[in-house]
Formats: C-alpha cells, structure tokens, sequence
C-alpha cells in the first residue's frame, strides 16, 4: 500500500541551553491517520508540537510538515494545518458567529465561503440557538466540539489537538472523538495528545515519548502485544516508569 | 464523629448577564479515615465545594461541618486542622521549594523537622531542587509540593482537588499510592477527579454532573446498581463496527471504551446471537462479543441519561 506521508521528520531535535528536550525525533505521518501523540509530563511532546507547527525552530534536524520545511516555510505550515488546545481555542468574547468569521478570514477563506461553511457548521453541530451568543457562555464540551471544527473550517491536511477532552464528561468526550473519526475518514490527518489512554486506543498509530525519545511507535495492538500488556495504561505505565525528567 | 458533614449547600455566581447554579443543594457525609471522590466533568461543582469547606468560600444556604466544627462560624478551628490543595498551582512562585515548605509549617506553627516522616515519600523527590523556586519547577514537581504543604501540619482532613489533572499515567498511579499511605496513617481524604478510572480508588464517590449529586456509593454498589446487561464487542474495523452496532434496532447505547465498544440492549431477552450474525453480514471479522461488568464510566454516562434536564 502506497501512504501518502503528511509529516516526516528526520532527528528533528531542541536544545535549551545543555537540555535536550526533544533528541532526534525521527518518525512518519500518514495522511488520513489518527497519530496519538502520547509521553509522561516533560517528555518533550509540547516542545516538539510546537517545532511541527513552525513556531519554534529546531536545534538541528530535519521536517517536512504537509510538504512544508520547518525552517523556511513556517508560514505555509501555518496556512495548512489546524490547532486546538484545552487552553486556547477561542475568544470567549465573541459569539459563535464571530468566532467563526475570524478565524475563516484568518486562514485566507473569501465572504462567501465564510457564509456558507459557517451556516454548515453551525447546523452540523445543532448550534443554531447559540450562534449569536458569547462563546462564554456555552458549556465546555460545546466549546470543544466548536473549537475543534474552527480549527478545521479551512480544511487543512493536518489538525493538530494538545489534550483536547481534558475535563469534559464521558458522553461528550466520545462524540468528540466521533468527530475526530470523521475528519480523518474525510482525509484530515489527526495528531492528538492526550492522558486518556482509552483514546489511546482510538489510534491508529501511537509514539510514546519518554524524556524526550520517542520510545516506541507503533499500533495500538502492536503495542499490547509486544509489551505483553492488556491496555493501553499498562504499555504506557511499562515504557514510561522509568522517565528521569518529571516536566 | 464525622469527618465531613454537609447539608443542602446551594451555591450560585451572579454575573451581569445570568446567574449560575454551581452547587445545587448537596448534600453528603465522609467517614473518619475515608477516602472520598467527587468524580465528574468541569462544572460539576468540585471546586466550589472544596473552596466552600475549607472556609473559604460563603455558601448561599445549607451547611457543613468539618469534624463538628462549623465552615462559617468556626473557620479558624477548620484551618488548623485541614490540609487544601487547589487545582491551581498556589505557591509562593519565587520562594523557593524549601522556603515555601518552611513558610508553610512556621504558619501552623510546626517546623519541617516535627513532620517529615509525612511528607518524607514526596518531598524526598523535590530535595535536589530544594534551592529552586516553586516558579521553576515542572509541572510534577510543583504538584508534589504543593502536596507537601498540604500536609506539613498534620491535617486530620486532606482535600485535593483535581490533583491528577493533566497529569501523566504514571505520576497519577504514584499520587493514589501516596493517598493509599496517607490513609493509612488516619487522614481523612476528600478527592476530586474527572478521570472515571480513578474513582474505583476511592472507598466511595459521589458523581457530580452539573452541580448536582447523581448517585453516592462505593464503586463496587455503583456497579451493581448499573442494572442492564452489559456487552464488549471488538472486531477487526472498529470505527463502522461502532456505525453498524448504533444503527442495530435492539440497540440502546453503544459507546467507544478504548478498544472495545460497550453495548447495552432495549430487550433484556435479546439472543445477542442474532447481533452475531448480523454483524457478520455487515462484513465484521474477528469477531468477539462478550458480557462484562460495567464500568464507572458506563454508570456515570447511564446517569446522565436519567438526568436529561440537567443538561
């Protein structure tokens, strides 16, 4: 089978100072797969997050993020990928609406496409009460299913997520990964962190990050088998025991 | 005597536009030596009810006790006595680790040295960077801090709020192994938590939804009481696995539970048999369907269910 690759990064490494955080990372992205980026705290996935969406720039190392190189091409990356996080996502002083027509005219999209695409996500996602309310006052989940389909009203190549269910209810936590299956059925690559290691196993692949190497990377079910554990938790727990840095 | 006793606590937020029912008349006990998780998403109403019984918050009505003394009129009795640590980092950011320990201790009027054997697991983790300040640290170091502060004075009651959130697998099993030793050493321990898989740690829980109490027991009751047969079901596909088995007519819920689905059916006397085949004839191989026991997470979803008004 020909995999079209969406990220590939070849010792793609961060110093600070004497501190390695990220150590030659190298791995590949497939285009369409879910790629659960997982590590204890301080393994290093945020400093290598933000090197993928150009806004950090590597030690040494290369990658090539939707074709795009992380030195020279930051701007592309960014005008071709999507970002959610727990912390920000969107301007709770805003409505719906607004927020919508902000981050569409941000990514380059023309009135008209804003218009229709907004009207479409706005009933896909049984909002049309709350369109013109502050985004405020929705309840978390919402906010998270919203945010989550701001981040990919432009319809990039990759959607990055930095923990995107933390805190929110078991039965939205699940619709969102529903939404998470969709786009990436749709072609959007997905590359999600997370400390559920039930959506672990939403994966189709997962690298697990340990002071700052990725120790290991592969299927959920490889994964299992080859550390002869039952979930997801106990590879995790098996890989990860031993992490020297704590953030 | 009980540890905790609160009685019908209403709490709401007026801001300009809207008022907010954080805390809807709740109402629970905790044992001497219990450990007691409220488990539930953001805006259950943990924290009001944390920030409430350790004085620090007024409710609107209703009332708590904390081993008998009163939240409002006896709150300096309740501050000796208890341990608090927020979900957000509250230290003294440019103290360092071991100046803020101090401070902590000076002002419960003890010293590092009386206690240490409390703290002495965690704080044995944070000793090479006891010059640091709090500030610097990581995100583990400052919550095993923090945590130390808690407990430098000794605290008959220990509550933590949210104190695993955002944080990794194996930093999580090590903070329940520490409360399982605090425990044991007689603390009284009021959790918080929105991971479902922790609640089974707890000697018993109170899920949250909303500001309101869903249901208090101990795990293994909550379980019991789920009342429905419960099915896994895993095939190859487990994406359209989870499409087919929502579109099934005898379906009634089916939910992702990592590399399983979990089913429940509208017809107790259904022959899943007949599921079988079914999925066979949508193409699903590799396939296991298997009765379990539930989960909290399967009981806690069930209960919102119930409470389609509190959405």
């Amino acid at each position: 089978m020909n995999k079209e690759i969406v990220i590939k990064t070849n010792k793609l490494t961060k110093k600070f100072g004497n501190f390695i955080a990220a150590n030659e990372l190298t791995f590949e992205v497939y285009k369409g797969e879910i790629f659960g980026f997982l590590g204890a705290n301080g393994a290093g996935k945020t400093t290598a997050m933000k090197m993928l969406i150009g806004i950090s720039k590597p030690s040494f190392g290369d990658a090539k993020i939707a074709g795009f190189d992380v030195y020279k091409q930051t701007e592309q990356i960014k005008r071709n990928i999507g970002y959610m996080s727990q912390k920000f996502s969107l301007y709770e002083d805003l409505t719906v609406k607004e927020n919508v027509r902000l981050f569409g005219g941000i990514y380059g999209l023309s009135d008209k496409e804003i218009e229709s695409k907004s009207e479409e996500l706005i009933n896909k996602l049984g909002m049309q009460q709350e369109a013109d309310k502050l985004v405020a006052s929705l309840p978390l989940g919402w906010k998270q299913k919203l945010s989550f389909s701001i981040a990919i009203f432009h319809s990039p190549k990759i959607v990055f997520l930095d923990e995107p269910t933390g805190g929110v209810d078991p039965v939205t936590r699940r619709q969102f990964w529903d939404m998470i299956y969709e786009a990436a059925h749709n072609g959007i690559t997905v590359f999600v962190t997370t400390h559920y290691m039930d959506e672990a196993e939403y994966c189709d692949r997962v690298s697990i990050m340990v002071d700052g190497v990725i120790k290991a990377l592969d299927s959920p079910k490889n994964l299992k088998s080859e550390n002869n554990a039952k979930s997801m938790d106990e590879v995790f727990l098996i890989l990860a025991r031993g992490a020297k840095r704590g953030e | 005597m009980k540890a905790i006793t609160v009685n019908n606590i209403v709490k709401t937020y007026t801001t300009k536009k809207e008022t907010i029912l954080a805390v809807d008349d709740v109402s629970f006990s905790v044992e001497e030596g219990e450990i007691f998780g409220l488990i539930g998403p953001d805006g259950a109403g943990k924290t009001s009810i944390f920030r409430i019984l350790t004085t620090l918050l007024l409710a609107d009505s209703g009332s708590a006790n904390i081993l008998g003394f009163d939240v409002v009129k006896n709150f300096k009795e309740i501050r000796d006595i208890i341990g608090y640590m927020p979900g957000r980092f509250s230290l003294y950011q440019d103290l360092t680790v071991e100046e803020n320990l101090e401070f902590f201790a000076t002002i419960f009027n003890t010293t590092i040295e009386e206690n240490y054997n409390l703290v002495a697991d965690i704080y044995k983790q944070l000793e090479p960077f006891k010059t640091r300040r709090a500030g610097k640290l990581s995100g583990g170091m400052k919550q095993k801090l923090a945590l130390s502060c808690a407990l430098i004075h000794k605290p008959k009651i220990l509550f933590l709020d949210e104190p695993t959130t955002g944080v990794d697998p194996v930093s999580r099993k090590e903070l329940w192994e520490m409360l399982k030793r605090l425990k044991a050493q007689g603390i009284t321990i009021l959790v918080s938590t929105p991971y479902m898989d922790e609640a089974k740690l707890c000697d018993r829980i109170a899920l949250m939804q909303k500001g309101k109490i869903l249901q208090i027991d101990t795990p293994q009751n909550v379980v019991n009481e789920f009342g429905k047969k419960l099915y896994a079901v895993r095939s190859e596909n487990m994406f359209p696995l989870l499409m087919d088995l929502r579109e099934f007519p005898q379906t009634e819920n089916c939910f992702a539970f990592g590399d399983k689905h979990h089913l429940t059916l509208k017809e107790e006397t259904f022959d899943i048999s007949e599921l079988e085949k079914h999925l066979i004839t949508r193409g699903h191989s590799n396939l296991t369907i298997k009765k379990i026991e539930p989960e909290i997470e399967d009981c806690f979803m069930q209960l919102m269910k119930a409470h389609p008004n509190d959405e």
